[in-house]
């Protein structure tokens, strides 16, 4: 049903600009205005996501430790210990790069299954794997079509096209390698949301549709390359506007509506990203589990909001025992005083502590 | 008991099967067996807490109070702006599922609910439904949903069906910690005046008494006196037990466990530890009042934990120590490693812990100048500063159980190995899988080891039961060692359940087992009197 529903506003975005442009003839409106109004949601949506997330405090540095602690001089802590429980700043940096460009906590995955009465775990990189083929593909198309924004096309991304094309005989254009993976880890993923019992029982509407909307744009696009053909010099004569500042519809060349569908589905998805789950692009950043050290016993972490607290006090506590201490034979320390010590509470109105100060 | 037996008690799970409803759909059916009881309001007035009066979670009806809707608004909220890590975990899970499979209390139950990712959802819907205008109008279709008073109790029964074990962290692409989310959802229903017997009373004691079961200074002592004596008994070495109770100036604080000086078998490695200490005539001493290293206020909010410890420091700086040594325990471990220099640094009236013995400075404690016990005594035996004879453990063939924190908010894992290898000669692995930072929760941490929810417990406890089962049968293990005062008093309960055969106890009494004394005498029991494989030659029975 959620599937549906996602796949079926994934059809509304694509007749939305099929009739706007294929009937309605509004090259301008879709060609310029949306994506770059849906280019400003995405980023000022992002900017406020991120100040959104950094202005609550991390009031404790909780990482989750996967390797040994640094401790005694003699306990050995190999590269992995480094990497799953760092000490150190260089330490906790090459856990984060490991986190965000190889998935290393995916790479953990087990599948637990139950025989009568006996659990067993086995390895499951499925969903490593297609998250991997899926992510590094779309980065890599997206720095392919850089060059449709540049120009002269840096050797960088000449050589990247290069590179994932290199299978060369399978025709003119060339077929990207990056395109085939990219729609086998989509179709992966996807397909578990439907297969997987757990996965699909969890999944909303909201999972569906952006893997819906990129399987949508992946298609739109390689449609376009192979199939529908679209005057290649008239794209890039809008894009490079649209990149420099200085748009404008080409005259007299007809781009084909398929770009403009492939077009309005990439705005979509800029708009919709700042409000979706898909911020855990830049969330994971923020992730105190991964980017803290595991060092709190050497290094002091500051809670900004951290307030005096009430408690008992070791006098008030010998006062109420004094004679069985005394009579059991344990020391009674006279030098104690009682003390008033100021404190707040989140429990107690009035006493609520003072405003966090970020 | 009146569980089913083991086999039968499993056999509803399956793994890859769920309900035809949508987990929204599904009401809150509160089972038996499965969820604590609520606290007095005595108990929570006291603490000046919160309270909705006398009433149990089987009522019909909550008396939740009349603006309690305004109260956990406010109160989510509150949290958002207190920790990023709330307002991150809620907005960033992608439901890749890579967690479901992971919890104990999943593997246990099969109910989806206790899947982290849903765990996590019965809140994350309540903001998308109360907070965002977009969760308002896409409602179900973006996991959305209005707070009403079945959500509530939905959540009181499924947060306490948490342990705060973090596994489900180590393997979420983006370290969302399902145990940040318990712990604040726990704030959050405090706030209501919901909380449970089993996780208040503890605090309760622990606040005015010093330490959770309520022993009260002299009976702390006797029960000190019982395991000295015990152990002259066996050993004829006496110790001097004066000394280490609330003396002023000694070099070293120790805090202990309560449930090392209340009950077996946790009471032997509270008589390990004494007969360590006596063995190195360290300078060291205890409180009568900071009597609990553990912290069940870590259980029910943040304030609550670091009301209960205060007084560590506070003591620390009365009896004029120079630093803190802390005793075998799991979540306490958690809440000194990660919360205390926070909560009560700089700690500068201390200092940086050196062992007397070895001369080894704790570099990596120079800030918060807590010491692990573990740690002192792997010093201890890497210095070759004790006499051990592993094979008067012989009688035993043991395994390691990683308590849940000390592993994966300390990432403790080779210092008590040190110690085993060296304190015994059997020592085997549970499965890869399930031990280090892939443990298993004993399914009782976290305020949840009440004897009213025990098929949750047994439940939850049997991932790690299965395991412990397994070298039981392959390698004939018949005792289970573990650094946690909780597993020490949970894991007899879940093994007699589900691996009848094996015992359970920490790393020190196996150490206090194999340490040999100057002049001790003969025996043939080991100090729980099991009998030895190796009788000991002591000095009434000279060589020949």
């Amino acid at each position: 049903m959620n599937a549906l529903v996602s796949f079926i506003i994934l059809v509304i975005l694509i007749f939305i600009p099929w009739i706007g442009v294929g009937v309605l003839c509004l090259d301008s409106l879709f060609g310029i205005i949306i994506p770059y109004a849906c280019f400003l949601v995405f980023v000022i949506g992002l900017i406020y996501r991120i100040i959104y997330w950094a202005k609550s405090p991390v009031p404790y540095k909780i990482p989750t430790t996967c390797g040994q602690q640094k401790s005694l001089p003699w306990v050995k802590r190999s590269l992995k210990d480094r990497l799953e429980s760092p000490f150190y700043t260089w330490e906790v940096i090459l856990r984060m790069f490991l986190e965000i460009v190889f998935f290393r906590s995916l790479f953990r995955n087990l599948r637990a299954d139950l025989y009568g009465k006996r659990l067993i775990y086995g390895s499951a990189k499925w969903l490593w794997l297609g998250a991997i083929l899926f992510h590094w593909s779309l980065f890599i198309i997206l720095l392919r079509h850089l060059r449709l924004f540049t120009y002269p096309v840096p050797s960088l991304i000449q050589g990247l096209d290069y590179l994932d094309s290199f299978i060369q005989t399978l025709g003119v254009p060339p077929v990207y390698i990056t395109d085939i993976l990219i729609l086998a880890g989509l179709t992966f993923l996807l397909l578990r949301r439907f297969i997987d019992s757990k996965v699909s029982y969890l999944s909303y509407g909201s999972d569906f549709f952006p893997l819906f909307l990129i399987i949508g744009i992946v298609v739109s696009g390689i449609l376009m390359r192979y199939y529908f053909k679209v005057d290649l010099y008239a794209v890039k004569q809008l894009t490079l506007g649209l990149a420099t500042f200085n748009p404008s519809i080409p005259e007299g060349a007809k781009i084909g509506v398929i770009f403009y569908i492939h077009l309005f589905l990439v705005s979509s998805l800029a708009a919709y990203f700042p409000f979706s789950k898909l911020v855990h692009m830049v969330g994971v950043f923020f992730s105190p589990t991964r980017n803290m050290a595991n060092n709190n016993r050497a290094v002091r972490h500051i809670n900004p909001w951290e307030y005096p607290v009430k408690h008992l006090t070791y006098a008030e506590f010998q006062e109420r025992f004094r004679d069985v201490m005394e009579q059991a034979g344990i020391p009674i320390d006279e030098e104690v005083e009682k003390e008033e010590h100021e404190w707040y509470s989140i429990y107690i109105p009035g006493k609520e502590p003072p405003k966090i100060k970020v | 008991m009146s569980l089913p037996k083991p086999d039968e008690l499993i056999a509803d799970v399956n793994l890859h099967k769920t309900p035809e409803k949508d987990w929204m759909d599904i009401k809150p059916e509160l089972k038996k067996g499965y969820y604590l009881g609520i606290v007095d309001p005595k108990i929570l007035e006291e603490l000046d807490l919160p309270n909705m009066g006398k009433w149990q979670p089987y009522d019909e009806k909550w008396p939740l109070p009349e603006n309690w809707k305004e109260i956990v608004r406010k109160a989510i909220l509150r949290r958002m702006e207190m920790h990023r890590s709330f307002k991150l975990f809620m907005d960033i899970c992608v439901r890749c599922g890579a967690c479901a499979d992971k919890c104990h209390f999943f593997l246990g139950t099969g109910d989806p609910k206790n899947m982290p990712v849903l765990r996590a959802e019965l809140v994350r819907s309540i903001i998308k439904g109360e907070f965002s205008t977009f969760g308002k109008l896409l409602g179900k279709f973006v996991g959305a949903r209005k707070l009403t008073e079945d959500v509530i109790k939905e959540w009181f029964y499924y947060f306490y069906q948490c342990t705060e074990c973090r596994r489900c962290s180590v393997f979420c692409p983006y370290g969302i910690d399902t145990a940040e989310v318990t712990m604040i959802m726990r704030e959050i229903l405090l706030e209501l005046g919901i909380a449970t017997d089993w996780g208040i009373k503890p605090v309760h004691n622990s606040y005015y008494i010093g330490n959770h079961v309520g022993v009260q200074p002299h009976t702390f002592k006797e029960n000190l006196e019982f395991l000295v004596w015990e152990f002259e008994e066996i050993t004829g070495i006496h110790i001097d037990l004066d000394k280490y109770i609330n003396r002023k100036g000694a070099e070293i604080l120790f805090v202990p466990i309560s449930g090392d000086y209340y009950a077996d078998p946790g009471i032997y490695t509270m008589m390990g530890i004494l007969v360590l200490f006596h063995y190195l005539d360290l300078d060291v001493t205890m409180s009568p009042f900071a009597t609990e290293g553990g912290n069940f206020g870590f259980f029910n909010s943040f304030e609550m934990a670091k009301r209960l410890h205060s007084k560590i420091y506070e003591e620390a700086k009365r009896l004029k120590v120079k630093w803190i040594l802390g005793g075998e325990c799991g979540h306490k471990w958690r809440v000194w490693n990660q919360y205390h220099n926070t909560w009560f640094g700089p700690i500068n009236f201390l200092e940086v812990p050196k062992s007397p013995i070895t001369g080894t400075v704790f570099e990596h404690a120079k800030d918060n100048k807590i010491v692990h016990i573990v740690e002192f005594t792997a010093d201890l035996i890497a210095h070759g500063k004790l006499k051990l004879d592993p094979s008067r453990n012989d009688h035993l063939i043991v395994t390691y159980h990683d308590s849940c924190n000390p592993s994966r908010a300390m990432g403790f894992f080779e210092e008590p190995r040190y110690i085993l290898k060296h304190v015994c000669n059997n020592f085997v692995e549970m499965p890869e899988n399930t031990i280090r930072e892939k443990t298993f929760c004993c399914g009782s941490g976290a305020g949840l080891n009440a004897g009213e929810n025990l098929e949750i417990r047994q439940r939850g406890g049997f991932p790690r039961a299965n395991a412990v089962e397994y070298v039981h049968k392959n390698y004939g293990v018949n005792q289970l060692v573990c650094i946690c005062a909780i597993d020490r008093a949970v894991f007899p309960t879940l093994l007699q359940y589900w691996v009848p055969e094996v015992d359970v106890g920490g790393l020190h009494e196996l150490v206090a087992n194999a340490l040999v004394f100057e002049g001790e005498k003969s025996r043939d029991v080991d100090l729980r009197r099991r009998p030895l494989k190796h009788p000991v030659k002591g000095v009434d029975q000279p060589e020949e």
